[in-house]
């Protein structure tokens, strides 16, 4: 009941801060100039993702299409939504647009992981089912495109379900490992890192060099705004031998286009190891759920698998490319809610320390995007996505130890900070980095390391009056 | 066929004939006497007044469902399946209308305790429950091995499995143990009977999970029914009639518009209509799917004007959030009426069954004429909240 409350508490309180704003909007432009420019930088910063934001602070707020999108679009945005949403099915099965699931499998529908369009997290219990946490493998070495080795046994990523009729790979629980520290004024912290331990491996051994790296499903908010960003400014943004010695290098990561058959620069993933977002969304049919499409038409086997390769095929590929088009529609313009108390005092003064102590080198604020080539409702837009989409070393105790094209074990993108505040109402937690492993935001600060070990001091120098208004900020966005 | 056309045909003449009496007969001599203070409070308490007499409906008669399925296991014949797949018919009428009272996290379909998963989950992984063309040992019914034993406890927890809703239990988990596959592009699903009789291979298993779902259904229809019964202090409608009333009926109007616009005209029917695949439908073994269609409007237009025919026949009536409308603007009421018809018009149109008017060129059109009629009545909801000072998000997909 008291979720429910404070739900619609918050929403209300949304109504009256985008009265409020109207109002002084309004108010403003009857007023001398600078009162105007102070008002419309207030608006710039409510707007977080440009015409796409959207006003809503309920647990629907990652769930909610752009404005923006033409009612004909909407309606396809719903077909989309219902790909996303729906479980796909073992085949054969009467519903033959949603059967192929499988033969290995970690989740049954997109929003499995990616719970109301919203943030995985890590398994709380041993055994418990996931909830948008996946793990990767691979061996030592470089395919012919630079991506990773699959280990010959379990691919590139380790599926704990099968289908009915076939054993899953295996189980694994984690064991976290803790340890702890202090901030300057003597209060201490903990962190925990996971350990994957891997049991009941139904195919044979893993090989002996192994590496893993788990990760959860990021949120699916301005994924095309980030998309429509271009690749001449994200690289002004790079810097890869820190030549202004800021100790920020920034450095993309070029990545295999496989379905253009080039190399181009990486932007999603926590490695940025995809190049767009179609490519995104058909790695994830096929890893996550073992749904064949026309990008990569073949069943997700290892050569131990393929003997499987007949064994319950939903089709040809198994989601229709006409279906898979509304996917990318939908996963483009799923909308960014507005931020929320940009005027409050705490707020304002974390995000002068953000600034101040270099949060700001690498979570880029302000952005405007190019042109999108499939959605043009989401080209030329002011966003404020905090990112620069590049690779950062983060150093070793963030390190993953497990190369993906150009990322090394150390590097990781810059993770785009909008909509962070909102995990708790939508999704019920406040678990972030890729692993899920900080428990919370300070924790996530505290993980800085390598070319953020500075920022992180100078974090952990300040007072914790100062340290929770950075917080707030964070969670204002 | 015939006996399918025929109850389709009565449920549309019900639906149609109490959506007249609502609309010109009944909301002009209502006897409640309501001011402008009072008409929100009334409106919510009449609201959940409502939603409570629909869930005990769908609980009463999802246990005639369970006094049929009784007897086709125990007698199972041509005539014994026929009548439960009537009854099922029966039960999903009235729980289309319960689906009104969805998208605002009540107890229905709220993040952590919702049962909609369980009632209502769709598509079915029939593999996972019983035998299917192509797999003949397929399904919890089929493996004894990993399955020795069906109970509740398992089809809830295989409800759970992959760490989503689906595959076991709920409205479509029983619709496939009547009907079973539909493979024939002309007609419905046709299990034979004879699945129910003892010589046939893993019969009693069968007979086993279908009485489990049924149980399930009446349990979890059972606690909506508690959660929105008057005069309990701590249940949903406690809630529900004490919170703020803005709150409450920005919850109202939510439910009709979302179930209008993204999940009727969006889910339900453009996406099949779009994917023009024969089965990509809700009640895809039965072919009920145009009766829920307009069990849904059905459920709407119960909370517009604040009337009910509940299944004994007898009519309640409650403040509806009709009036509130016209209490701010007559024309805007006026126009939300004739959009209400013009929705109910074009989804009686709708070419039977709907599997075949997603494909036949010339019954397409008809489904696109509803889609874009039910998507302006979800918009037309949003326009009333803003009339009434509330706001209101229609384009929530859950």
């Amino acid at each position: 009941m008291i979720k429910i409350l404070s739900k619609y508490k918050n929403s209300f309180i949304a109504v009256i801060l985008i009265g409020v704003f109207i109002l002084l909007f309004s108010f403003a432009s009857y007023q001398k100039k600078d009162v105007l420019s102070a008002s419309s930088i207030k608006t710039e910063k409510l707007l977080s993702g440009g015409e796409t934001t959207v006003f809503d602070q309920s647990v629907n707020a990652f769930a909610l299409p752009a404005p923006n999108l033409s009612s004909q679009d909407e309606l396809l945005f719903f077909v989309g939504n219902s790909f996303f949403n729906q479980n796909w099915v073992q085949a054969p099965s009467s519903t033959t647009a949603r059967d192929g699931l499988g033969p290995y499998f970690n989740a049954k529908s997109c929003s499995g992981c990616h719970f109301k369009d919203g943030r995985g997290q890590p398994p709380t219990i041993a055994g418990q089912l996931s909830q948008g946490f996946i793990v990767r493998l691979s061996i030592p070495g470089k395919g012919t495109h630079g991506e990773p080795l699959d280990d010959p046994n379990y691919g590139g990523q380790f599926q704990e379900h099968a289908i009915d009729g076939l054993k899953k790979e295996g189980n694994y629980v984690i064991i976290w490992e803790e340890k702890s520290g202090n901030f300057y004024d003597g209060n201490s912290y903990t962190l925990r890192n996971p350990k994957i331990n891997f049991s009941d491996l139904n195919y044979g051994e893993m090989q002996h060099d192994i590496m893993y790296s788990a990760r959860v499903a990021p949120q699916m908010i301005g994924l095309g705004l980030l998309e429509a960003i271009s690749e001449n400014t994200i690289l002004s943004y790079a810097d890869i031998d820190d030549k202004n010695r800021d100790g920020i290098s920034g450095k993309p990561n070029y990545v295999w286009n496989s379905l253009e058959q080039k190399v181009q620069l990486g932007k999603f993933g926590w490695k940025a190891n995809q190049p767009n977002i179609l490519q995104q969304i058909s790695g994830a049919f096929s890893g996550d759920m073992g749904i064949s499409t026309q990008h990569f038409p073949e069943q997700n086997l290892t050569s131990s698998q393929k003997q499987y390769n007949e064994f319950a095929n939903g089709g040809d590929p198994e989601i229709d490319s006409d279906d898979l088009k509304k996917m990318h529609l939908y996963s483009s313009t799923l909308a960014v809610p507005a931020r929320r108390n940009v005027d409050d005092k705490q707020v304002l003064q974390g995000e002068k320390i953000f600034a101040e102590i270099g949060c700001n080198s690498c979570h880029i604020e302000k952005i405007q995007t190019g042109v999108h080539p499939d959605f043009p409702i989401l080209s030329n837009q002011n966003i404020r996505p905090y990112t620069d989409l590049l690779l950062h070393d983060m150093g070793e105790g963030l390190a993953d130890g497990r190369p993906d094209f150009e990322a090394t074990g150390q590097e990781w993108r810059t993770p785009p900070l909008w909509g962070i505040g909102l995990f708790q109402t939508v999704n019920k937690h406040t678990y972030y980095l890729h692993d899920g492993r900080a428990r919370n935001l300070t924790e996530a600060i505290l993980w800085h390391g390598g070319e953020a070990e500075k920022s992180k001091n100078e974090f952990k120098q300040l007072p914790q009056k100062q340290r929770d208004q950075l917080i707030e900020f964070l969670e204002s966005l | 066929m015939g006996l399918k056309n025929g109850v389709l045909k009565t449920a549309d003449g019900v639906t149609l004939m109490w959506f007249i009496v609502c609309g010109t007969f009944l909301t002009s001599c209502k006897s409640i006497n309501n001011n402008v203070e009072t008409l929100p409070k009334n409106t919510i308490s009449g609201y959940c007044d409502i939603v409570f007499a629909t869930y005990s409906d769908a609980n009463t008669l999802a246990m005639e469902l369970q006094s049929a399925t009784n007897l086709l296991v125990t007698e199972p014949s041509e005539a014994n399946l026929e009548k439960a797949k009537t009854a099922w018919r029966s039960a999903r009428e009235v729980y289309g209308k319960t689906e009104a009272f969805r998208f605002y996290d009540g107890p229905i379909d709220n993040g952590s305790t919702g049962v909609e998963g369980l009632l209502n989950a769709w598509p079915l992984d029939e593999i996972y429950v019983d035998y299917v063309v192509g797999n003949l040992n397929a399904g919890i019914i089929n493996n004894t091995e990993e399955y020795p034993t069906i109970n509740k406890e398992l089809l809830k927890k295989m409800n759970e499995n992959g760490g989503e809703e689906n595959i076991s239990a709920g409205f479509h988990a029983i619709e496939f143990l009547l009907w079973g596959q539909d493979l024939d592009s002309l007609g419905p699903g046709n299990r034979p009977f004879s699945d129910y009789l003892p010589e046939t291979k893993n019969a009693e298993r069968r007979k086993v999970y279908l009485s489990t779902a049924v149980e399930l259904l009446i349990e979890n229809l059972n606690y909506l029914k508690l959660e929105w019964e008057a005069g309990k202090a701590d249940n949903y409608r406690a809630t529900f009639i004490n919170d703020n009333p803005n709150i409450s009926l920005q919850k109202i109007i939510t439910g009709i518009a979302v179930l209008s616009k993204v999940e009727m005209a969006g889910e339900r029917m453009f996406t099949a209509y779009d994917n023009a695949n024969q089965e990509d439908e809700q009640s895809c073994f039965s072919d009920n799917t145009k009766s829920d269609l307009i069990f849904n409007l059905g459920g709407i237009i119960n909370i517009f004007y604040g009337t009910y025919v509940r299944s004994d026949k007898t009519t309640m009536e409650v403040t509806g959030i009709d009036e509130i409308i016209k209490s701010h603007n007559v024309k805007l009421y006026e126009e939300t009426e004739v959009l209400i018809k013009k929705c109910m018009n074009h989804l009686q149109q709708i070419y039977y069954p709907f599997d075949r008017a997603i494909v036949l060129e010339d019954k397409r059109p008809q489904v696109m004429k509803a889609v874009l009629s039910m998507q302006e009545l979800g918009e037309q909801f949003a326009k009333v909240a803003t009339e009434l000072g509330l706001t209101i998000n229609v384009n929530v997909v859950d």
